[in-house]
């Protein structure tokens, strides 16, 4: 069955920037969120240890300092007129959320206590500076509830556990989405005058990653097959500290609390990496760090192949207060207590700083020549706008989401007030219908679970921290052959109720496009900038690659490589020291 | 290089794993029924791993709800071995098998381990949980000023994470579904005790109703079944007290 909504503006995924956007939008036009998971159940829900504002509530800070280190921490191929943005507007931000009801931690005077956090430094960089605003080691928890709490308040209209499937474009004007209620299995046509897509990043294309089971790419996957561009998706960012065979997060903010990385020898190796602010340098470094240790055979551990996270000498009241979180995880999935002893950790796969290609009011690119898709919008960890560059610093995802979440929803909404509803083809959801219909269809005996595995430690073998030619080359013979198995494999539940097998069909489907695009664009980047590091070439080249990516699919299934320069503004690229 | 963490001293071992899931298709079954299957697996695997095995290579159509895969998005609260916990908080050796596994109790089922959450998100909107302001103060420039004290008052249950795991353990819930149930009451006590709201009074009123926090009977199944350690019991004491004595 399929049924038709209509709407002013829908709004797709309910993590911090849906339904930041959901805020604005809802109290400005007729407002929809369509999220496949119940909004409390989004990834925000598990960023732990802060976000970056500097409100100089602890110590001396600027937002210009946070712009620098934001730039300088994304290796130069940060817009800078975006960093600015975000940075400037990131005061009054958390203020906003204190105003909603965010319940921060508190300095002994009561304001927003604020906590040291991986390449956060004063005067560029001269050491590191207690910027992040945090509640425990549950900030993105609290950001998650308020915001939820908040849109409750306003009435917004919630359709939960419903998965989109394409975007409705027309003459390249935007109508609306169409999704699949998982509930029931019907189709759901929502025609709107503006969409924001929401809808995360796609980690789970890594064997570990701290990313949750449905962070698989669905929005940006959907934009790739309209044939519009991704941008910079060869910057995947890898967090230094998740838990040993897991990848489970332990927070930076650990190690803004004190906690030292250390290798087999017991030696602090980041002294020798990063000599001015050693383990508190960004994460793309620390994660390297880790990896060379671990390949010169420095590694902790009977096989040698984890780095200890150490804790023992933070105060225990400091860990059970500020860190309880992370602490139980190592309790519970590894069976050791930080106050004790080093926690094995591993470099996990964490963030995605490519994806849509935006500007900063989450407006989408149609190309790499800065025409927009019209009444077409994207936010957060799915959208590239680009703050993070090539390597996002800790705190600025939640920051990032807060800031254009807000501004996606304004845009959003002054562009449905503006326009009328756009017309859409007809029978729009008959081609989704007819691709639904076929996946049950025909197939060999192999359960898609099988090459997805396969896809997850082929990424993590071959395009995770460290690259070559050589292996980002098997990389992609081996995704391509993949993508065939993938191709003949057909879904057995016939069911129509909560048939989970087939959104998770659907949503391999999307981690395959995105591995694709991933490797594509790092094959062809012959320099090492923040998260893309080549081994082969490792030297950063601003003569040559100071530019963005942008990847489209095209019509006979290849893909197409632009570039595009990046925004400068004050800060000249220099040598990447800390 | 290992990045993947396989075969070491942490991760050693598989064994094997009885499982006795109960299903329920609507499409085809009247009843439920347990199903019994084995999957291998190791000691230090979640419960939540044991399941996606069956449903990832022996039958694809088990359903069930998951994300984050550790304790933080409340997706998949379940009855293991007889009490709620989270899936995959629960490792496979520290549980009894065959490990029974069934859907939380007291909402309607709607397909093997899935339950219909409208109803208990339903109980959570009713306590308004959202920070209410006093129309009449100014709204402040900055941050408004909260000590560590008043922060620290609030803090246990800022925690939740509406997994419904204390709710569907509740024996009095389950005979009487109109009750709210303690995710509300614990949620409408983060705002009751949070020094910035002024709408403790309504919220009081709302739980001093006959579906409201005076059912409660402090049988403290809802303590135990917290997966993130709140003292649910005691929270909802805490709100009698403030809607008795009017303190707060």
């Amino acid at each position: 069955m399929i049924r038709t909504h209509e709407y002013d503006a829908v709004i797709v995924g309910a993590g911090g920037a849906g339904l930041r956007a959901a805020l604005e939008a809802g109290k400005r036009c007729k407002t929809a969120v369509v999220s496949k998971l119940y909004p409390t159940r989004s990834h925000t829900g598990a960023a732990q240890g802060g976000m970056c504002a500097a409100l100089a509530n602890v110590e001396e800070d600027s937002w210009e300092w946070h712009a620098f280190d934001t730039v300088k921490g994304g290796d130069f191929l940060s817009d800078q007129d975006a960093v600015d943005v975000m940075c400037k507007e990131a005061v009054e931000s958390v203020l906003e959320l204190e105003r909603m009801g965010l319940p921060f931690n508190r300095t002994p005077d009561g304001k927003i206590d604020q906590r040291r956090f991986g390449g956060h430094t004063r005067n560029h960089g001269e050491a590191a500076v207690k910027r992040a605003c945090y509640a425990a080691d549950r900030t993105g928890h609290m950001i998650l509830q308020t915001l939820y709490q908040q849109c409750n308040k306003e009435g917004v209209e919630f359709f939960s556990e419903y998965f989109v499937l394409d975007l409705i474009l027309n003459d390249g004007v935007c109508g609306g989405i169409i999704a699949y209620e998982i509930a029931t299995g019907d189709l759901h046509v929502f025609r709107a005058k503006s969409v924001l897509f929401a809808t995360g990043g796609y980690g789970k294309m890594f064997k570990i990653t701290s990313n949750a089971h449905t962070l698989t790419g669905d929005g940006p996957g959907v934009v790739y097959r309209r044939g519009l561009p991704l941008e910079d998706m060869e910057f995947f960012q890898f967090h230094p500290t998740g838990l040993y065979g897991l990848g489970i997060l332990l927070s930076e903010a650990a190690r803004g609390e004190g906690a030292i990385l250390r290798n087999s020898d017991g030696e602090r190796f980041m002294e020798r990496y990063a000599p001015t602010i050693k383990d508190l340098a960004p994460r793309d470094m620390v994660s390297r760090a880790e990896f060379f240790e671990i390949k010169e055979g420095r590694g902790a551990g009977p096989n040698k192949d984890y780095i200890l996270l150490d804790l023992t000498d933070v105060d225990p009241e400091v860990i059970e207060t500020k860190l309880p979180d992370i602490t139980e995880f190592a309790r519970t999935y590894l069976d050791i207590d930080p106050v004790k002893e080093g926690v094995p950790i591993v470099p996990t796969a964490h963030y995605a700083m490519g994806g849509i290609p935006t500007n900063i009011n989450a407006e989408v690119q149609a190309d790499h020549a800065g025409a927009v898709v019209s009444g077409f919008y994207a936010a957060g960890e799915c959208a590239c706008v680009s703050v993070h560059g090539a390597n996002r610093l800790g705190t600025n995802s939640l920051l990032d989401i807060v800031v254009f979440g807000r501004r996606g929803g304004l845009a959003m909404a002054e562009y449905a007030n503006a326009n009328k509803l756009p017309d859409i083809p007809e029978e729009p959801a008959k081609h989704v219908e007819d691709w639904l219909a076929g996946l049950f269809e025909g197939g060999g005996p192999e359960y898609p679970a099988h090459v997805r595995s396969r896809l997850q430690s082929v990424m993590m073998d071959k395009a995770s921290v460290v690259r070559t030619e050589e292996s980002l080359g098997e990389a992609l013979t081996e995704v391509q052959e993949l993508r065939k198995r993938y191709d003949e494999c057909r879904v057995r539940d016939r069911s129509k109720v909560y048939n989970t097998e087939i959104t998770e069909h659907i949503e391999l489907g999307y981690l395959i496009d995105m591995a694709e695009a991933l490797v594509v664009a790092a094959r062809a980047r012959t320099e090492s900038r923040g998260g893309h590091y080549r081994e082969d070439h490792q030297m950063r080249e601003d003569d040559h690659w100071l530019k963005h990516s942008f990847i489209t699919k095209t019509a006979d299934g290849g893909t197409k490589l632009d570039y595009k320069d990046v925004t400068m503004g004050r800060y000249v690229p220099v040598e990447r020291k800390y | 290089m290992g990045m993947t963490g396989e075969d070491t001293e942490l991760s050693s071992h598989e064994i094997d794993v009885r499982l006795r899931v109960l299903r329920f298709n609507p499409e085809k079954d009247t009843e439920p029924h347990f199903e019994d299957y084995t999957v291998k697996a190791q000691p230090m695997e979640r419960l939540l791993d044991c399941l996606h095995k069956i449903k990832w290579y022996e039958d694809t159509s088990l359903a069930l709800r998951r994300s984050c895969a550790h304790g933080i998005c409340g997706s998949d609260a379940m009855v293991i071995n007889g009490e709620n916990a989270l899936a995959c908080k629960v490792l496979v050796k520290d549980l009894k098998q065959p490990i029974t596994v069934e859907p939380i109790r007291g909402l309607p089922v709607m397909k093997d381990l899935i339950v219909d959450m409208d109803p208990f998100f339903q109980g959570y909107l009713a306590v308004k949980p959202w920070l209410i302001t006093d129309d009449h103060e100014r709204e402040p420039d900055r941050e408004r000023i909260q000590s560590q004290e008043d922060r620290a008052r609030y803090d246990d249950t800022t925690k939740c994470i509406l997994c419904a795991a204390c709710t569907t353990s509740c024996p009095i819930f389950w005979a009487d579904e109109e009750y709210v149930g303690p995710a509300a009451i614990v949620n409408a006590h983060r705002f009751i005790f949070d020094s910035r709201d002024r709408g403790g009074r309504e919220r009081l009123e709302i739980l001093s109703q006959k579906d409201g926090a005076f059912k409660c009977r402090t049988a403290f199944n809802c303590t135990y079944a917290c997966p993130r350690g709140i003292k649910v019991t005691k929270a909802i004491q805490e709100v009698k007290q403030a809607a008795l004595f009017n303190r707060f």
